[in-house]
């Protein structure tokens, strides 16, 4: 078995022209993903995890557009594919699930006149075999009389069902990698663990890869094998989830990490981290978060850093640079 | 279904009721009655005597409830202006109409939908920038004026297509139709087109944006995610979503031909209900007005209780509200 | 980068920096039509000025000189450049005062209108209830009734009720009142979807302990949030004023005949028609059109710069 990346990205770039000058959302995101693991995608608002999901799956809304970089899928490039080939690969060999699965099914179709036109969409089965596959997936996701409920309306189930539904139908043509986009945030906080313990599951149960993208830390310590971290449109940081948790490396995560709480932590105040996100339209030179960086040093305000391999995790910031090389070999304080 | 139908039932019928009473107002404390029918001259006796007639000496629940009685058998009185009874006139006109309205609905709705999806779609296509601006210009124009230029273009100069009346007319049972003959057919072609112009651009345009907003919602993102070929989001997820709360405003729209009418058949001096309303209001004729008032109300509501039927019939939403299983 | 400013630049510096104005400065069809309207408007206004004669001073007229095609016609005359009606009016003069006549119902009826419309959304949305029922249902019910045929019964009913000499002192303000009336929907129900949100929000609630009048809260509060909406429910509703006041006078219920507006003049004019004579309607007509065309794209830029979702 090949242990070539299941997907890669190389210097993916996205741009959003605007009547104030191009604004580059994404700038110069390199990562893979392995068959069959989770990669969980983090970071506040705005820093570009969403961006980087949409582009993945080829639905990049205009006026954004990928302007350098490459995205494969299997070793082939996916990123600049005729639109009817992306759409093959769309639910055959990529899944997606979004935010909020009230809005994400069709509230005119039931749910099992989705799932049957997914599935005969795909894979060549006749309507009655379609259906019958349809009642199993529904059983797989954990809905009770599936016979029944399938041929319900999205508006007669509850949240949590919802969602349920949504997995059923990015599951439904067995695809290699998901793309889930906080599929979670928009649940109740007593169903989200449910759903996020279905979704891993049955991805392994599928052999699926899956790209978790989310701002909720706690969701990725339980269940990403690796994390990227994300900030203004950059990666901070990549590595593996209990590396990057308990020893974050670049200053940004450890913010992130101090400002969780938890349980098991006795701590007087959370970690705060003063500022902001700076905007698109305003980021600095060198290092995006040296304005709000406690270690700020005079190479952060004037070069951006590159990502430097620690061990097996990857971090852009020059306070690693002595003790790691970069991705060409050299070492990094030449 | 049946509390759904009975509650739009019960808000018909309340408004049936509240423009009869304003009708009933009308009838009898606008002007005097007894005087219009009667004239300056009529002597004291005669004016009890058709006052008794009118029953406008008893008291006025009375009466209302009398008019309701009498309006709900289509019996509306005498027109003053032609001293028939209105129920004749209205019987005679509804025809002509109704068949315009009907025509010229058929029209707006057979061009207006179609033409609004396609623009939906292609949105910066060269052809639908142009229905686009056709369509602009449509709203803009009133729509007398249309009838005006069509007849300045088609009767006037290539006198092509008649500019008034109903041409011929072939009565079967109690309804006189002109779509059995040539030149009925070619009467109804300009005045047809007048209606339908300027709710057809409506309907484009509504279509178009509902459509478009469609276009942006996050199921039809779901269904190009899960890789649904692209016709069949756009005509089986996008169109029946833009569609169904279409439905409503479509049926609204059908119901204000009735009204736009009025102006189409003055401009063709076409021999509908429409006319008949200019005439009377000129006139000061209350029978006539009170009459056609009630008649379009039953017409609009009843327009309305179907639409409801309908938009119960294909939204599932309102169909089942047994609440929702949780787990 | 940027930079701390000491002072806030001056409103007008604002307004051409601000989104607004880019849009609008680069959208030539905008600034076409804004620059249309603005010359209707001034036409109405310095018409007396303006116009070559005055065509409803008996005294001035010729009827020699009725009849007349445009002056690029064979019979025309340089004097009467779009042509004369069957008294020897002057075509292009009776555009000018009769669109004066025309744009002053319309502005009147939509001022109304939006006055009646706003204040009874603002009175349902803040304090609900049995009153909010009660305007919304009488809402809902004459939403079915399409406006022209509510602005036509109310405009002949009261025409039928007030004694001929009465009617005609009082027509025009019966055509005013009839229009509003039958326009005021729109903006009572947007009103008061936004007043509902509002009220709800902290800062109101908080106004409302303090003891602010809800008058006050309204004015401050309430009302800057929803002029955006209105404004462009008030350009559309200009243009449906403008249709509606023209419609009624083509059929003879609108404006007196001592203030003829275009709707009238076109109504002249199609009696002339069949005698070829069609100058007297088609240019009237023409003006019509192109005040309600640039109204309306002037009505449709500002509803899409001011709906966030396009941006």
């Amino acid at each position: 078995m090949s242990t070539q990346p299941l997907l890669q990205v190389e210097h993916l770039r996205i741009e959003f022209p605007t009547r104030r000058g191009t604004l580059v959302a994404i700038d110069d995101v390199s990562f893979h993903i392995n068959p069959g693991e989770v990669l969980g995608v983090v970071g506040e608002s705005g820093a570009g995890k969403s961006l980087t999901g949409s582009a993945v799956i080829g639905l990049l809304e205009p006026p954004g557009r990928i302007a350098g970089g490459r995205i494969l899928l299997e070793g082939r490039r996916i990123d600049d594919l005729p639109p009817p080939e992306m759409r093959r690969i769309r639910g055959r060999r990529i899944g997606a699930i979004f935010q909020d699965p009230l809005t994400s099914l069709n509230p005119l179709y039931t749910v099992g006149q989705q799932l049957v036109e997914t599935i005969t969409t795909h894979l060549e089965m006749s309507p009655a075999q379609a259906r019958r596959r349809a009642i199993e997936l529904l059983a797989e996701v954990g809905i009770p009389a599936p016979e029944r409920r399938i041929d319900h309306y999205p508006h007669q189930f509850s949240g949590g069902m919802r969602q349920r539904v949504v997995i059923a139908l990015a599951l439904c043509a067995n695809p290699r990698l998901i793309v889930a986009d906080e599929p979670t945030t928009a649940l109740d906080v007593s169903i989200q663990a449910q759903i996020i313990a279905l979704l891993k599951r049955l991805c392994r149960e599928h052999g699926a890869a899956v790209m978790l993208v989310t701002h909720d830390m706690g969701v990725i310590a339980e269940t990403a094998d690796r994390v990227a971290v994300m900030y203004a449109g950059r990666i901070a940081e990549i590595g593996p989830v209990r590396q990057v948790v308990k020893e974050a490396l670049h200053p940004y995560t450890r913010g992130l990490m101090g400002s969780i709480p938890t349980i098991g932590r006795d701590v007087e105040r959370l970690t705060q981290i003063d500022g902001a996100m700076p905007r698109l339209s305003a980021i600095p030179r060198g290092c995006a978060f040296n304005p709000r960086c406690p270690h700020a040093f005079e190479r952060c305000h004037r070069e951006r850093p590159d990502p430097l391999a620690v061990g097996a995790t990857r971090v852009a910031c020059w306070l690693h640079a002595s003790e790691s090389m970069t991705e060409t070999g050299e070492a990094a304080d030449a | 279904m049946l509390a759904y139908v009975i509650r739009r039932l019960t808000s018909g019928l309340f408004v049936m009721l509240a423009v009869a009473f304003i009708a009933f107002l009308l009838f009898n404390f606008v002007g005097d009655p007894v005087n219009n029918m009667l004239g300056e001259n009529a002597t004291a006796e005669q004016r009890a005597e058709l006052q008794h007639k009118l029953g406008l000496d008893q008291p006025f629940p009375l009466q209302f409830a009398r008019f309701v009685g009498n309006a709900a058998q289509g019996e509306f009185g005498i027109s003053y202006r032609n001293l028939q009874p209105v129920s004749e006139l209205l019987e005679a006109r509804l025809p002509a109409t109704l068949e315009l309205s009907v025509v010229a609905a058929l029209l707006a709705l057979a061009l207006g939908i179609p033409m609004g999806v396609y623009t939906a779609l292609h949105r910066d296509g060269v052809l639908a920038r142009l229905c686009q601006m056709v369509s602009l210009i449509g709203v803009s124009i009133p729509s007398f004026l249309t009838g005006i230029l069509l007849i300045l273009v088609f009767s006037v100069t290539l006198n092509w297509l008649p500019s008034f009346g109903r041409g011929e007319v072939v009565t079967l049972g109690g309804w006189s139709t002109g779509l059995l003959t040539a030149s009925g057919l070619k009467s109804l072609i300009l005045p047809a087109v007048t209606l339908a112009l300027f709710q057809m651009t409506m309907i484009m345009r509504l279509v178009r944006s509902e459509m478009l907003e469609v276009l942006r919602t996050d199921y039809i993102k779901f269904a190009r995610a899960r890789g649904i070929r692209e016709r069949s989001v756009r005509f089986r997820h996008a169109l029946k979503n833009t569609l169904v709360p279409v439905i409503t405003i479509i049926g609204l729209q059908l119901g204000a031909v009735i009204a736009f009418a009025i102006i189409t058949e003055t401009v063709f001096q076409w021999p509908g209900m429409g006319l008949l309303l200019i005439q009377a209001i000129t006139f000061g004729d209350i029978p006539v007005i009170a009459a056609y008032l009630v008649l379009v109300a039953f017409l609009f509501v009843l327009i309305n209780l179907i639409v409801d039927l309908l938009y119960y019939v294909v939204d599932p939403r309102i169909r089942i509200d047994r609440g929702v299983v949780a787990l | 980068m940027s930079t701390v400013m000491n002072s806030r630049p001056g409103v007008l510096a604002r307004l051409l920096d601000s989104d607004l104005w880019y849009q609008f400065s680069r959208s030539p069809v905008t600034v076409a039509s804004a620059a249309l309207t603005l010359a209707f408007c001034l036409i109405a206004v310095f018409a007396t000025w303006l116009a070559p004669h005055d065509p409803f001073d008996p005294a001035s007229l010729d009827l020699l000189d009725a009849h007349l095609p445009p002056a690029w016609a064979a019979e025309g005359s340089a004097n009467y450049l779009l042509g004369t009606d069957d008294q020897g009016r002057d075509v292009l003069s009776a555009i000018m005062y009769g669109s004066r006549v025309s744009l002053l119902v319309a502005i009147a009826a939509t001022a109304l209108a939006m006055l009646i419309g706003v204040t009874l959304g603002l009175l349902a949305g803040y304090f609900g209830g049995r009153l909010d029922g009660l305007i919304m249902r009488i809402a809902d019910v004459q939403l079915s009734f399409p406006t022209i045929l509510l602005a036509l019964l109310i405009d002949g009913v009261v025409r039928s009720a007030l004694s001929k000499e009465l009617h005609d002192t009082l027509s025009l303000y019966v055509l005013i009142f009839a229009i509003a009336v039958s326009n005021w929907v729109q903006y009572a129900r947007t009103v008061r979807g936004s007043t509902l949100v509002e009220r709800s929000k902290e800062y109101v609630q908080a106004a409302r302990v303090m003891g602010l009048s809800p008058l006050t809260i309204l004015r401050r509060h309430v009302l800057p949030n929803v002029m955006g909406p209105v404004l462009v429910i008030a350009t559309l509703g200009f243009c449906n004023a403008i249709i509606a006041e023209a419609t009624l006078s083509f059929l003879g219920l609108g404006v007196p005949p001592t203030q003829p507006s275009l709707g009238t003049l076109i109504r002249i004019g199609n009696e002339l028609l069949f005698s070829g004579e069609w100058w007297i309607t088609v240019f009237p007509g023409v003006y019509l059109v192109a005040m309600v065309l640039a109204v309306n794209l002037l009505g449709d830029w500002l509803r899409d710069a001011l709906n966030p979702k396009l941006r």
